[in-house]
């Protein structure tokens, strides 16, 4: 996208990412309501609507989590609004208590709830196949393999939930979110962008009595989305051959450009599958491939949909081992299907280069203020054996060397929960991680909790005033300064005060020593202790024209090449050379921790 | 036509905005276009891939080993890498200022010699174009043009399907103003260096 305001013209092509692809869908659907907390490959969208809600009329929040995003989107849904609630998919985790009982009340107004899945785990914990989410809580699901088609699809959504009453799921991957793709704008619908909550007890209040009923009426909405799923145009069958391939989500693309000579049937209504149209491409089949990434979701489906029918059609895929179940597919991955099927296309790749190529991983940023948080904690442990229990972004990163402040790591605000475990079932100390964004998240109940129950260790809340990894969104800590509405930021110390934590203290981690000092004291306390070190990240100042930049250069004459640098502290724009050390002055951008490393003050800033 | 490029390099570099310039100026030129980039951790200093196709009948956003018409490496290692995205048919073009990573510099990994690593891929293809593209960029007036120098020399190499034109135009369009001109004299000293090779 050229700018960001092309997105909210009602004509013309743009080349835009998946996610802004999603937005402008939301846009033409006329959604009113949107919500999320940010999660890779989700977190496009928010940044987006975060500056343009307003303008097309919709009313955007970062929640506080993902279950406040999916419960903010319910209540303006009953309400009759057109809502959308995103998230990446291990949100969805966060998010599923309201949205199993949510499938029971059913919307008025229609709701669409994304989840945003990332084969591969390229920025996640885990590589979870959220499919089964519509498997489990019985709503239906859409699922779209290119951007173009995500922008048409979200409309779909809206006005499928709004037929049956009933939030629908839409399922994206990574390749869907961060692909990019042309997109063609179209008119916007007029949708009512206030309206009046009808009161309705027997449905919005799940009471056992209720909930027994509002169990039949989901069923009897599951069979009308079956309906609905055999007669959707977005489940296609294309090209004539007696091998058929039943692919979703972006497997198509793939299927289709690298597979010669099959038919296939393109499911984009995956939830519940459109049996009959399956029963009857089955029928006509010699011999079926199921193409999907993760799990065989809809290949065990189709397993069962061929028993059902007395179908003895071979069926091929992960169950007979032709397909892989870890990782995201690729072309790749498709050609491995030659034993089964024609692939003309056949460059032969060049060989690797026979030399050991150092690796890249990525790191915290040149002047990330964690960088000396964990050199100051470090240093105050000394040789002690300690547990870093972590938690979830950027500062996940420590676990590179030289830090190794990463010993333990489960989910979002599971570094607070797991320290008490270990304090109670060890006899080492424990420090646990946290960021300022995840500390709203989820973190304060498991500090709660460790106060509670008289745990002992220490909690670093590093506060760097801004979901960082995720694109510097703002959270409570930093106040909301968009869509009209301005709020004061929500300051840790004292709600860690009111957590019932007798030792707290803020300090600056670009000051190593103070740092240090504090680390020490806090780690002798008997109790939970915390300690919020508190620094803007400066890729957010940039982006906010408040940094600042200065650079620094190394005086070669000082040097004593002790190396402390690069190998304690480990700054990226901090490079060395044969026996030099020099610091590169595109990276550099002048935080100047690196002269309280320097034993000899060989760092000197450039004039 | 089909036509793929492959960007390899580092978090930081602007491989993501090269990607930008050429995927717009072949919208420009009527071509549908497919492009993937991986995000998030990736951008913290690690290896960065965008894969960008372009002509008819595309919907994979990704692209089979060895079917890259082009691979533009902005960094000797990065390129080294990713070798295999490419065939002997791939026109690589390089770009041969390294960037050393940490663990190098901790003394954990050993960079390479550039000229090793130009060595091994001459080895493989005979199609290996390099360049200082950051050298140039200082020469045109800020090391941080280096993707323009990169975009203008795959405007001039052979084959290439995008007019030059079109792409700088659409260069000068996505970077700020006050950049305008270096970003000009970088792209036309990029061009010239490859121009017809």
């Amino acid at each position: 996208m050229h700018h960001m305001t092309d997105i909210l013209e009602d004509s013309g092509k743009l080349l835009v990412l998946g996610n802004e692809a999603i937005t402008r869908g939301l846009i033409e659907a006329g959604v009113r309501f949107a919500s999320t907390y940010p999660g890779t490959p989700s977190s496009e969208i928010g940044g987006l609507l975060e500056k343009i809600a307003e303008k097309v009329g919709m009313y955007f929040e970062y929640s506080t989590n993902e279950k406040v995003a999916l419960e903010a989107a319910s209540g303006a849904a009953a309400a009759g609004i057109r809502s959308f609630a995103f998230m990446k998919h291990v949100g969805l985790n966060v998010a599923s208590d309201p949205l199993m009982t949510l499938a029971y009340a059913g919307v008025d107004g229609g709701m669409v709830i994304m989840t945003a899945d990332d084969p591969s785990a390229h920025s996640s914990q885990n590589e979870q196949d959220n499919r089964y989410y519509a498997l489990l809580s019985l709503l239906p699901m859409l699922e779209p393999s290119t951007p173009s088609e995500a922008k048409e699809m979200v409309k779909d959504a809206f006005d499928l939930s709004e037929r049956l009453h009933s939030p629908v799921l839409f399922r994206t991957t990574t390749r869907i979110n961060h692909a990019r793709g042309i997109i063609e704008m179209s008119s916007r619908k007029d949708t009512v962008q206030k309206s009046d909550f009808k009161k309705d007890p027997r449905r919005y209040v799940n009471v056992p009595a209720n909930a027994r009923l509002n169990r039949l009426k989901l069923l009897e909405r599951l069979a009308e989305a079956s309906r609905e799923s055999e007669e959707s145009p977005l489940n296609y069958v294309t090209g004539d051959s007696g091998v058929g391939i039943i692919t979703s989500g972006v497997s198509y693309g793939y299927a289709q450009e690298w597979l010669d000579d099959v038919s296939i049937l393109k499911l984009g209504f995956t939830h519940p599958l459109p049996e009959k149209m399956i029963a009857r491409f089955l029928q006509e089949k010699e011999m079926v491939i199921v193409v999907e990434e993760l799990e065989p979701y809809l290949e065990d489906q189709v397993l069962r949909i061929a028993r059902q029918n007395g179908i003895d059609t071979p069926i091929f895929g992960k169950r007979t081992g032709h397909l892989p179940r870890p990782y995201e597919y690729s072309p790749d991955v498709i050609k491995g299907l030659r034993s089964l099927v024609p692939i003309t296309r056949d460059a032969v790749p060049l060989e690797k280069p026979d030399i050991v190529l150092p690796n890249r991983p990525p790191m915290l940023c040149a002047g990330c203020p964690h960088r000396g948080t964990f050199y100051a904690v470090k240093k105050a442990v000394g040789k002690d054996d300690v547990i870093y229990s972590s938690d979830i972004g950027c500062y996940t990163l420590g676990i590179q060397p030289p830090y190794h402040t990463a010993d333990f790591i489960l989910c979002m605000g599971g570094g607070v929960g797991a320290a008490g475990g270990f304090s109670e079932a060890t006899d080492q100390k424990v420090v646990a991680f946290i960021g300022d964004s995840t500390f709203f998240h989820t973190g304060i109940p498991p500090l709660i909790n460790a106060v509670f129950n008289q745990h002992r260790f220490t909690v670093v809340i590093m506060d760097n005033r801004a979901t960082a990894m995720t694109g510097h969104q703002p959270h409570p800590g930093t106040g909301r300064v968009h869509g009209g509405r301005q709020t004061n930021p929500l300051e840790i110390e004292p709600i860690v005060r009111a957590c019932g934590v007798s030792f707290v203290e803020t300090v600056d981690p670009a000051d190593i020593k103070n740092t240090t000092d504090v680390m020490r004291r806090a780690m002798e306390h008997d109790g939970v202790s915390v300690v919020i070190t508190k620094h803007p990240c400066p890729l957010d100042l940039k982006k906010k024209k408040k940094l600042n930049v200065s650079i620094y250069t190394i005086n070669q004459e000082k040097c004593i090449r002790c190396y402390t640098c690069v190998q304690k502290f480990a700054c990226p724009a901090i490079y060395r050379q044969g026996d030099e050390v020099f610091i590169d002055p595109i990276l550099c951008i002048g935080c100047g921790m690196c002269t309280q490393i320097c034993p000899k003050g060989a760092m000197e800033e450039m004039q | 036509m089909r036509y793929t490029i492959q960007i390899v390099g580092v978090g930081g570099q602007g491989v993501l905005l090269a990607s930008m310039v050429l995927g717009n100026a072949a919208m420009k030129e009527g071509h549908e276009v497919c492009m993937s980039e991986v995000h998030g951790m990736a951008q913290r200093g690690g290896s960065v891939l965008s894969t960008l196709r372009m002509g008819e009948d595309i919907i994979s956003p990704l692209e089979a080993l060895g079917e890259a018409d082009l691979l533009m490496g902005f960094e000797p290692v990065e390129t080294a890498r990713s070798l295999s995205l490419g065939s002997k048919e791939t026109m690589v073009v390089m770009n041969l200022n390294p960037m050393i990573p940490a663990l190098a510099s901790m003394g954990l990994e050993t960079y390479p010699p550039v000229e090793d690593i130009i060595k091994a891929i001459q080895a493989r293809t005979d199609n290996l174009f390099t360049l200082d593209a950051t050298d140039i960029a200082v020469q045109a007036g800020m090391a941080v043009a280096a993707n323009a120098v990169m975009i203008g020399a795959v405007a001039g190499a052979k084959g290439f399907p995008l007019s030059v034109d079109v792409l700088e135009e659409t260069l000068l369009d996505l970077v700020p103003a006050k950049f305008k001109d270096v970003n000009r004299k970088a792209f036309r000293m990029g061009y010239e260096l490859l121009r017809g090779r």
